[in-house]
């Protein structure tokens, strides 16, 4: 849109007398500028590089995703990619990795907000606080294949904790816990997860004034009527649009998965990259039409978090 | 009151437990396999052969390499742009705020999609690692602009730059003498943030098929668990050094917003 402008700007910029319009912007400059519509477009010319920069590394190749989704394999328009997601594998995919994302949204979230809120109360040195801030900084950003490989040494077949758990007579997999299947998922995603729920939600938590409590306290509620009443109705917006964000960023998780499984679980990021590798069948149109869907169920999620950020209320904000 | 300020505490205690047995376990496990040569006995001899590999230092030094260069595009596209935004288009400024929340609606995987659909006729570009630094630009985006920008924001750019101007400066120089020193901390704590992320970056290169760092661990991992731990330990210090630069430069200006990178 801006580019287009910019053109047209260009176009009709330096015969003078265009009038009206311009002009709103940085006006006041010495006595002997050159004429306004042209300092005008130049400084439009200040956001091009970086316009074309995110046009060509972003832009096209997302329009490139939607294109090719919609595109069949003699080069027409065709549904057939897309259609092929409602069905079988491709659709469990989906469901698989919105249930992964929901689980480790509340597991992250709740595990998340109890940490945070721990950090604020009375008696806990405040001293505490920026270790635990700090520490969950480099948890959230240590994921990916590290992060699957540190919880293979922990809780994999001959992990340190599956070891001393079998010494204590607790056999992880006859309990029904594998790594390598949904409840590792939850686990390790968790990892990550939590620490970036603190992240986000601490701030909203020290907004919370010790003069509501007080105010509850003189009207004789306890700490019950206090969270029911004033303390959640504050704080849910907040809480919910930090877990849309939890949500997006397990839904989006490729490398965890992947080292985990070798590649061998059906989750929509994996198979993504066994369509592209050629593991699964060499259609290219289907690896687009996977990853629209991606794309579509992002931005379901940040819809979702915008709407709720506009009710986080101004108390919490 | 008391109870209920002692109860607070005893749940506090207990959670912080809890938090910090989720966060430390596995990297003792990580440690401990790392260190593992055979039934009770321990050292580095897993650290000696990943050090003395090849390939380990051939996807470091790629990965160091994309991280440097990550950084400086970063950092020539940026800092003019957001100077330029902040000062002379004001109005563009919630387009770029879109534009920079964009890479976390596309997700790495997808992205990596629509490029090698884009590019794969580009042979001798698909070929360059330098490829994905230029996508890395793009996925630091969300951290290193709006990092500059509340750095720019918080300095009265307007003010300054008719100054340097009512000396004589021109607007490059005053880029240079008084901008880039006044944002010097959000500068260093995006290129921080930025390293982590080349450092770490998984999807997009192996999709891309060049061997970086993660590439590598993730290939190790497959058959190796104990290296792949030791390997997971090096880029678990990575993380820290990163994350305790951007502490260290990130002091004195209040945190703005949070700063994780989404390379899972």
């Amino acid at each position: 849109m801006s580019t287009t402008e910019l053109v047209e700007e260009e176009a009709g910029g330096l015969p003078v007398g265009t009038g009206g319009g311009g002009g709103a912007g940085s006006a006041r400059r010495g006595a002997a500028a050159p004429p306004r519509r042209r300092r005008k477009w130049l400084a439009w010319l200040g956001a091009v590089p970086f316009l074309a920069y995110v046009a060509l590394f972003l832009l096209i190749p997302t329009v490139e995703v939607i294109v090719n989704a919609f595109r069949g394999t003699s080069g027409s328009f065709s549904l057939a990619n897309v259609r092929q997601l409602t069905s079988g594998q491709y659709a469990s995919a989906y469901v698989a990795s919105i249930k992964v994302s929901v689980a480790t949204a509340l597991t992250g979230g709740l595990l998340g907000f109890f940490v945070a809120w721990s950090t604020l109360q009375r008696g806990i040195p405040r001293a505490i606080r920026p270790i635990v801030t700090t520490f969950s900084g480099v948890a959230a950003n240590f994921a990916g294949i590290p992060l699957a490989f540190a919880f293979v040494a922990t809780l994999g077949t001959t992990g340190v904790v599956t070891v001393l758990l079998a010494h204590m007579g607790l056999n992880l997999t006859a309990a029904g816990f594998t790594l390598y299947g949904f409840s590792g998922l939850v686990v390790v995603y968790t990892y990550f997860q939590f620490p970036l729920m603190l992240l986000i939600i601490i701030p909203s938590l020290e907004g919370m004034r010790t003069e509501w409590r007080e105010a509850t306290a003189s009207l004789g509620g306890g700490a019950w009527s206090f969270w029911r009443y004033v303390g959640l109705p504050i704080l849910l917006p907040s809480i919910a649009s930090a877990m849309v964000l939890l949500f997006g960023s397990a839904f989006s998780a490729y490398a965890t998965p992947y080292a985990l499984t070798s590649g061998y679980i059906n989750l929509v990021p994996v198979l993504i990259g066994s369509v592209m590798s050629g593991n699964i069948v060499a259609n290219p149109g289907l690896g687009d039409a996977l990853a629209l869907g991606m794309i579509l169920v992002v931005s379901v999620a940040v819809a979702i978090y915008v709407v709720l950020q506009r009710r986080v209320s101004r108390w919490a904000r | 009151m008391g109870t209920m300020k002692l109860k607070g505490r005893g749940w506090g205690i207990f959670w912080l437990v809890v938090g910090a047995l989720y966060l430390l376990v596995p990297l003792y496990g990580m440690a401990q396999f790392s260190l593992e040569t055979g039934p009770h006995s321990y050292g580095f001899h897993w650290y000696q052969t990943i050090f003395d590999s090849s390939q380990f230092r051939s996807s470091f030094l790629l990965s160091l390499r994309l991280a440097l260069e990550t950084v400086a595009i970063s950092l020539v596209l940026l800092v003019p742009t957001v100077f330029w935004v902040h000062l002379r288009l004001p109005r563009l400024r919630p387009l770029f705020e879109f534009l920079v929340i964009l890479p976390f609606v596309v997700p790495p995987v997808a992205l990596a999609v629509g490029l090698v659909g884009l590019f794969r006729p580009v042979t001798w570009l698909v070929s360059t690692p330098e490829l994905l630094a230029f996508v890395y630009v793009i996925l630091a985006l969300p951290f290193s602009y709006r990092s500059l920008d509340a750095g720019m924001r918080a300095i009265d750019l307007r003010t300054l730059s008719q100054a340097a101007e009512s000396l004589g400066a021109r607007w490059t120089t005053t880029l240079r003498l008084v901008v880039l020193p006044n944002v010097r901390s959000s500068l260093l704590g995006a290129s921080f943030l930025t390293l982590a992320i080349v450092m770490g970056e998984f999807t997009i290169a192996s999709l891309l098929l060049f061997n970086t760092f993660p590439v590598y661990i993730e290939y190790i991992g497959e058959t190796k668990a104990y290296p792949a731990a030791a390997l997971a330990l090096i880029s678990f210090v990575l993380t820290w050094g990163a994350m305790l630069g951007m502490f260290i430069v990130g002091r004195g200006r209040g945190r703005t917003h949070t700063e994780v990178a989404m390379t899972r």
